[in-house]
């Protein structure tokens, strides 16, 4: 019991202090709360002047803004999440979590939820200033199920980035290439900017293993119930991500003892530079 | 040494910093996997972005690839990746020398004109970037249907704005790296929120009437506005621009050349200026832990 309380005490002190720089790092580099704002403005502004150029409905406008604001997510699991354990290696802090007598599940949560708060607070921004921007109107009719959806594609979401950080831990200079293959292909297959159901049926299954596709796809139905853009009921998109959800956490666990064996045993854990 | 001698020594090792940074870059670029793997990275983003597009379109227009809007909307997309590839990855050199390879300071200590050097380093990034273009048009062609005649265009237009636009862009991402040069952590978002302002701004997707009035002002400064218009006039024979449309063909080439000559004055002044900065100021070897 003991042992229990004191293992519990150091992983959730593990857990603060890993998303402490998360939070306090953007309060102290406020233009990156800016650009990080920014930038999928810029984006988003752009893709919502494409279908003005096409005339496409209003609910376009909005699908888009939704869309925009969640890749803010998309991009800090991948840079901030995936990657991360690759940058603490070029950096040389990798050997110092490995020393420490915490668990890396505790660093990789840590990490996670304080960019979890971090990023909400760039897609609320990018969703408020879309919204105003182009007049963009929601109407949400089951709160509840809008914040259950949301919730569970971050926790999936943030589950993926764990798994991606263990598998990225063994890769050197690929890793950087790697984050970048996965930023467009997955705007594309999620749907970020168009429902994911015009991709066809078995194209937005295979998709629906990224959690944003199903997430984007569920908060659009439950913004947009008139729409009529779905591709799947809700409550299947809300049970599949729930699924999601356990599977990867425990999937990024296994992995992370996996991937760090392998890693000591070929000695990566301290090349740098490659 | 004569003044004549020296000139002579300044211009080859110029040549020879551009050449070498050349090979450096491509090698960089390419050497960290298999060539297989390589060509899907070079190929999938681009194609992606493209299909994005695709996609929105379809959704709307259901179908109507012929539609001269979409070649339109394919065409200046597929051109974006040069600004993406080449003036970012300009800037994004001096980052990636300076605090994750650790050798800027070596190469300044080095025989080597790092003006030259950057731009080499540049050509690496357009031809990459040539691939997911050639390989982003195929795929509109015959894939999508989309009816680029290539034989048929006009050469003499497309050429001249091709490489003046390779230049300004080039040039473009000097002057990004001089201020990635003399910049702490933010070196990369300022080539990412340049490159995408100049994808909100210069019409890369969608026609500049569309934008408010007070944004079409700012397209219309943008020498990439004029450079996608007049590939997209070389290749499509026509402007569907109600607001480019009256600017002739001859214009668009002299604003071109006008632009090219401009920046590369300033990116000349001002890289010398940053760096000049850089070494007051210790910068060369910093590390901010990006």
């Amino acid at each position: 019991m003991k042992n229990f309380r004191r293992d519990l005490n150091i992983f959730l002190r593990t857990v603060r202090g890993r998303s402490y720089p998360r939070l306090i790092g953007m309060q102290r580099e406020k233009s990156w709360i800016f650009f990080d704002t920014f930038l999928p403005l810029l984006a988003t502004t752009a893709y919502v002047f494409i279908y003005r150029a096409l005339n496409a409905p209003p609910e376009f406008t909005g699908f888009v803004v939704l869309g925009g604001a969640m890749t803010a997510y998309w991009l800090n699991v991948l840079w901030s999440m995936a990657t991360q354990l690759y940058w603490e290696k070029e950096t040389g802090n990798l050997s110092l979590y490995l020393i420490a007598p915490t668990s890396r599940m505790a660093i990789l949560l840590g990490m996670a939820l304080g960019g979890m708060a971090a990023t909400t607070l760039r897609a609320v921004t990018v969703l408020l200033l879309g919204s105003l921007l182009f007049d963009v109107t929601f109407s949400v009719e089951n709160w509840g199920a809008l914040l259950l959806v949301f919730v569970l594609t971050l926790v999936a979401l943030y589950g993926l980035g764990m798994i991606f950080a263990s598998l990225f831990l063994l890769w050197g200079r690929e890793a950087w290439h790697l984050a970048q293959l996965f930023q467009e292909p997955v705007f594309l297959i999620s749907g970020f900017y168009f429902p994911v159901r015009n991709l066809g049926f078995w194209v937005s299954i295979g998709a629906s293993i990224i959690p944003i596709t199903f997430g984007l796809d569920a908060m659009r139905q439950l913004l947009y119930p008139q729409a009529q853009w779905g591709f799947l009921d809700v409550n299947i998109e809300i049970a599949v991500l729930a699924l999601l959800s356990v599977l990867f956490l425990v999937l990024a666990h296994r992995m992370l003892l996996w991937m760090e064996t392998l890693a000591r045993r070929e000695g990566r854990l301290t090349v740098r530079g490659q | 040494m004569s003044t004549e001698s020296i000139k002579m020594n300044n211009w080859h090792e110029s040549a020879r910093s551009f050449r070498v940074a050349t090979w450096l870059g491509w090698q960089i670029e390419s050497n960290w996997t298999e060539p297989f793997l390589f060509m899907i990275y070079a190929i999938a983003r681009p194609v992606a972005s493209a299909l994005i597009l695709v996609f929105m379109y379809m959704v709307i227009a259901q179908g109507g690839m012929g539609h001269p809007l979409f070649a339109y909307i394919y065409l200046g997309n597929a051109f974006y990746i040069y600004v993406a590839s080449v003036m970012i990855g300009i800037s994004w050199t001096v980052t990636d020398d300076r605090e994750h390879y650790g050798i800027l300071k070596y190469i300044y200590a080095a025989p080597i004109q790092v003006y030259f050097y950057l731009l080499g380093r540049g050509v690496a990034k357009t031809l990459t970037a040539t691939v997911a273009v050639v390989i982003t048009l195929a795929f509109g062609m015959l894939v999508l249907r989309i009816p680029y005649d290539f034989l048929a265009m006009n050469h003499a237009l497309f050429w001249a704005t091709f490489f003046l636009g390779l230049g300004a862009l080039a040039l473009m991402g000097i002057l990004l790296a001089g201020v990635a040069l003399i910049t702490a952590r933010h070196s990369g978002f300022i080539g990412e929120a340049v490159a995408g302002a100049l994808y909100l701004f210069c019409g890369a997707v969608f026609p500049l009437d569309v934008l408010p009035q007070p944004l079409q002002y700012i397209g219309l400064s943008l020498p990439l506005t004029y450079w996608l218009e007049g590939l997209r006039r070389a290749v499509l024979r026509e402007s569907i621009s109600p607001l480019l449309a009256p600017i002739s063909n001859e214009i668009i080439l002299v604003i071109l050349l006008g632009a090219t000559l401009v920046l590369g004055l300033a990116s000349l002044g001002f890289y010398r200026w940053c760096e000049h900065r850089a070494k007051e100021k210790g910068l060369i070897d910093m590390q901010t832990m990006y």
